[in-house]
């Protein structure tokens, strides 16, 4: 078995039993090598039937690696540079061994493990783990 | 607190190019702090290039051409005096009077008069249509007489006159030589060069007659005779005298200043003439008998007076008179003591009868020294045995391989490394290898840089491939390398990766990583790669395996704007909209309520559309029969035209049928850079074509076509390629120089400096281009024409094509729009709304 679909797995175990494991939209929806955004409510928020408000709902930038260790990542959509909602629109680069997203508007770069600014430390979207359940994308939320 | 000190007086009696250059050097040396300066000047207009003169009559206007601006002076306090000649010089009160007749007195006077041409005193010399070839006003007089001649005759067979029989070629007229010596440029040249010379210049159409002395122009049935001695006779239209130059010295002469017995200001080598308060400078001057009729040594002269009057001393010891020109089209280049007058000279001849090459050396008595040399036909040794003349270098065992062509490569140009650092490199800007090593050490590490801080071959630029020989070996000698890899995973140029990727018959970036790279791709060599792929195989840029390559704007085919939103330029080919099609945009940007703006390049921008309103906004423009106009690819962007001969009263080509035809074939072209085009109608050139990377002008006969033109933040003019093409001629070319571009250059590397970089320069691209040298153009054009064949609208592609359309969802679970996208009006019209309005309303809701 290879590591990535041992990983798989155990992410796949975690999401049906976790409570915060929910489902963000179908696997058809990710692009190969690229990113989409998607809808999300804020999940501090106290609802647990999924009926968000809007304004508390927030785009999350959804990237998606076929054949790599680690195939799906997800960070905040909000570019708090370029203050605009576009980092899904982004092109994902590697420098120097690590994988970040180079933001389209001022092509700053956000590592995509945990969403810290290459260019300026101080600044990091947030990461959020996803993962696969059959033809299913879930989202899991720490708090 | 500022002291007031009295300022001192300073007049420049003439407004040339040496004049200009000495006021330049005094600007930049805080000269108006000491200096109250006047400037006369007899034209009506300031400074302008008269080296390249001749150029006017190929598409270049007097703007152009322009050296000296009243902003600029105005700018450094210098007062400047147009169509206002000095008339006379009163050195006793130390005044100047003006034609105006006003007196202006003077601490320190400087004579930049320069020349005249000299017109022989030939009973009817002073007929009408006879003219000089000095001034932008001879030229247009020239210009008007030709545009009713047949023929015309240029009587003198020097460097100028060859200039001018040039522009009489290329006003149409059948161009005649008269020279009275039995050679032509005798005096650069000997008598092998001189009679090659002449060969080849009579191939291009010129009649050349040498010997022959004129003894009168007469009238004779509405054309002009000339009779000349020994009974021959000549029938023109029109005379050109270009038979030497004299020195504007009648001031001085007035004045009482010491003049030479054949004319010339008498001046010493810090270029005082006898009046130690009066500075003569240029051609007007005369250093040890000597007039010096050339730019770099009036530019010295120049630099020299300077020196004086702010308080340092350089002199001026004579100049070197070597030359490199082309004439007609043929190189020319003479070096030193071209003729060997020298005792004990001897010479090494090369002939080359059927390549149309002559080149000779002379040496001194042991063949150690170069004395001088005469190349005509091919100039490509010239810097080389230039350097070897000015610097006293030894010569070679074999000095001969220094002219002799190359067999298998081995012929060894003279490097950097042979250079004396006090060797100049630039005479025009009078740049040393020294002073270019110390700006090289100083941190400027390309050649750009160095050619911005030293001015070093922004001249004539006679001297690039020398100075970015010097920069190389010095960067070499510092341990820098040279790296010109396109990022960390591919140690490749772009053009390197263009060939690797087109021999190899690449057509996904994971097959191009996987054999040629290394790790995982980033955002330069991803885009530079889908660029390539669409120039060489042209797929859709949304096709599968490109979609994660492409940037944002390729990806969504729109221009995204700061908030996240889009702009939508549909495409207006040669900017020529029926009202039809105008009220289709009209109506879809109501609609959408978008922002609509006119672009520079003559067509119109739709601001503020959302990621998910793209496809719906492209349906109705496509079903209207709008194409997209790419205005977010690195490709051709607009061609912009005037209405041309159609409409208007001066076009003399359908420019906007041209500009359409243009912009219909290359629409789609993926290239390093974005590409803008225009076409005008005719030289007035309302289309602004010389800023454009293309730019095409209507001549009576057909089109002249400009190459490597750029406006934005770093403008460059640009460059004349070829002129009086036909259509199909002019589109092979265009066809031709885009896709060597597209194949070469850097990424994101605009034609102009993509030029700027190429070895060889413009003549190079001109023999690759309309020569063929390198053998590749039938596969240029093969290559265009798979492009042009393969060619779709990407939005039309994709708003059938419901996989691709996925892709404009804002939300990929949601149907919401981006509440972050705020517009307020503005004028009538939405723009982002700022962050403290976007706070304001969340506050007040």
């Amino acid at each position: 078995m290879s590591q990535a679909s041992a990983r798989q797995d155990t992410i796949n175990s975690i999401a049906i039993t976790h409570p915060q494991w929910l489902p963000i939209c179908r696997r058809s929806d990710l692009v190969s090598n690229s990113g989409v955004c998607a809808l999300w409510g804020d999940t501090s928020s106290e609802n647990a039937d999924n009926t968000v408000k809007s304004e508390k709902k927030k785009g999350i930038a959804l990237f998606f690696l076929p054949g790599q260790d680690r195939q799906l990542y997800a960070v905040d959509n909000w570019d708090p540079i370029a203050q605009a909602g576009v980092i899904s629109r982004g092109i994902i680069a590697e420098l120097e061994g690590e994988l970040t997203i180079a933001s389209p508007l001022y092509k700053h770069h956000f590592r995509l493990e945990d969403g810290v600014c290459i260019e300026d430390a101080n600044i990091q979207l947030t990461t959020y783990p996803l993962a696969f359940n059959g033809n299913t994308v879930y989202i899991g939320c720490n708090k | 607190m500022k002291e007031k000190t009295e300022k001192q007086k300073l007049v420049v009696i003439g407004n040339g190019m040496v004049g200009h250059h000495f006021l330049e050097q005094l600007a930049e040396k805080n000269g108006s702090i000491d200096f109250e300066v006047t400037v006369f000047c007899a034209e009506p207009r300031p400074a302008y290039d008269r080296v390249h003169l001749s150029e006017y009559f190929a598409g270049r206007s007097a703007e152009d051409l322009a050296m000296g601006h009243i902003e600029q002076y105005r700018k450094w306090d210098f007062e400047l005096e147009l169509n206002n000649p000095a008339i006379a010089i009163d050195r006793d009160k130390r005044t100047v009077t003006a034609k105006s007749g006003r007196l202006y007195t003077y601490d320190q006077l400087v004579l930049a008069t320069g020349s005249y041409p000299f017109v022989p005193p030939i009973p009817g010399h002073q007929h009408e249509r006879c003219f000089v070839y000095r001034t932008l006003e001879d030229l247009d007089a020239i210009r008007t007489a030709a545009s009713t001649a047949h023929s015309g005759v240029v009587v003198g067979g020097g460097l100028l006159g060859l200039e001018a029989a040039n522009a009489l070629k290329a006003l149409g007229l059948e161009a005649h030589v008269v020279e009275f010596a039995p050679g032509l440029m005798t005096t650069q040249l000997d008598e092998g060069g001189s009679d090659l010379l002449r060969k080849k210049i009579e191939a291009l159409g010129v009649k050349v007659h040498t010997s022959r002395a004129t003894e009168l122009i007469a009238e004779a049935d509405d054309r002009l005779r000339m009779q000349f001695k020994g009974g021959d006779e000549l029938l023109t239209d029109m005379i050109v005298f270009s038979a030497g130059i004299r020195p504007h010295d009648e001031l001085a002469k007035s004045s009482g200043l010491q003049v030479g017995e054949r004319g010339g200001i008498v001046i010493d080598s810090r270029c005082r003439t006898s009046d130690p308060r009066i500075f003569a400078i240029g051609e007007c001057a005369l250093y040890e008998g000597r007039i010096f009729g050339l730019v770099a040594p009036g530019y010295s002269m120049a630099r020299t007076a300077v020196a004086q009057l702010t308080g340092s001393e350089t002199f001026f010891n004579g100049a070197d008179m070597s030359t490199k020109l082309k004439l007609l089209g043929v190189q020319v280049g003479s070096i030193g003591d071209a003729h060997g007058r020298s005792e004990g000279a001897a010479a090494i001849t090369f002939m080359d009868e059927q390549g149309g090459v002559y080149k000779r050396m002379i040496t001194d008595a042991k063949g150690q020294k170069l004395l001088g040399a005469v190349l005509v036909g091919d100039t490509g040794d010239y810097d080389t045995l230039l350097q070897y003349h000015l610097n006293d270098i030894e010569l070679p065992e074999h000095p001969e391989q220094l002219i002799l062509p190359s067999v298998d490569g081995a012929g060894s140009p003279l490097g950097a490394s042979a250079l004396p650092a006090s060797a100049t490199v630039c005479s025009c800007y009078n740049v040393s290898k020294g002073q270019i090593i110390d700006v090289v050490h100083g941190g400027c590490h390309t050649l750009a840089e160095v050619k911005d801080v030293t001015k070093a071959s922004t001249g004539c630029g006679g001297c690039a491939a020398l100075l970015k020989n010097i920069v190389d070996s010095e960067l070499a000698a510092l341990g820098m390398e040279i790296s010109n890899h396109l990022c960390a995973h591919f140690p490749y140029s772009r053009q390197e990766l263009f060939h690797i990727i087109q021999v190899g018959e690449i057509k996904t970036f994971d097959d191009l990583l996987d054999k040629h790279g290394s790790g995982q791709g980033c955002e330069v060599c991803k885009p530079t790669a889908a660029s390539i792929f669409a120039s060489l195989w042209n797929e859709h840029i949304l096709a599968q395996a490109h979609v994660g390559l492409q940037d944002t704007n390729d990806t969504f085919m729109a221009n995204m704007q700061k908030n996240g939103s889009y702009s939508v330029v549909p495409r207006i080919p040669g900017g020529e909209i029926t009202p039809e099609k105008l009220i289709v945009i009209g109506d879809v940007a109501k609609r959408y309520d978008l922002y609509t703006k006119i672009t520079g390049g003559q067509r119109i921008d739709l601001f503020g559309a959302r990621l998910e309103q793209l496809p719906e906004i492209w349906r109705e423009l496509v079903d209207a029969g709008f194409e997209t106009g790419h205005a977010y690819g690195k490709s051709l962007r607009t061609v912009k035209s005037c209405v041309g001969s159609t409409w208007c009263r001066f076009g003399v080509q359908d420019s906007v049928s041209m500009a359409l035809r243009v912009e219909n074939r290359y629409k789609g072209l993926r290239s390093p850079h974005k590409i803008k085009m225009a076409v005008s109608g005719c030289t007035r050139e309302c289309a602004e074509a010389q800023s454009k990377d293309v730019g095409v002008i209507a001549t009576e006969k057909g089109w002249n076509l400009f190459v490597a033109g750029n406006g934005g933040m770093r403008p460059r003019h640009a460059d004349l390629f070829a002129t009086d093409l036909d259509d199909e001629t002019l589109i092979r070319y265009i066809d031709r120089f885009l896709m060597f571009y597209v194949r070469t250059a850097d990424k994101l590397q605009r034609t102009s400096v993509w030029l700027e970089s190429l070895d060889g320069g413009l003549d190079y691209l001109r023999e690759v281009i309309i020569d063929d040298k390198l053998g590749i153009c039938a596969e240029l054009e093969a290559q265009m024409s798979r492009v042009v064949d393969s060619y779709q609208c990407e939005w039309k592609s994709a708003i059938n094509d419901p996989e691709k359309l996925k892709r404009f969802r804002q939300f990929v679970n949601s149907t919401e729009s981006d509440d972050k996208i705020v517009f307020v009006k503005e004028r009538g019209q939405p723009r982002p709304a700022t962050t403290e309005e976007i706070l304001e309303a969340a506050e007040s809701a």
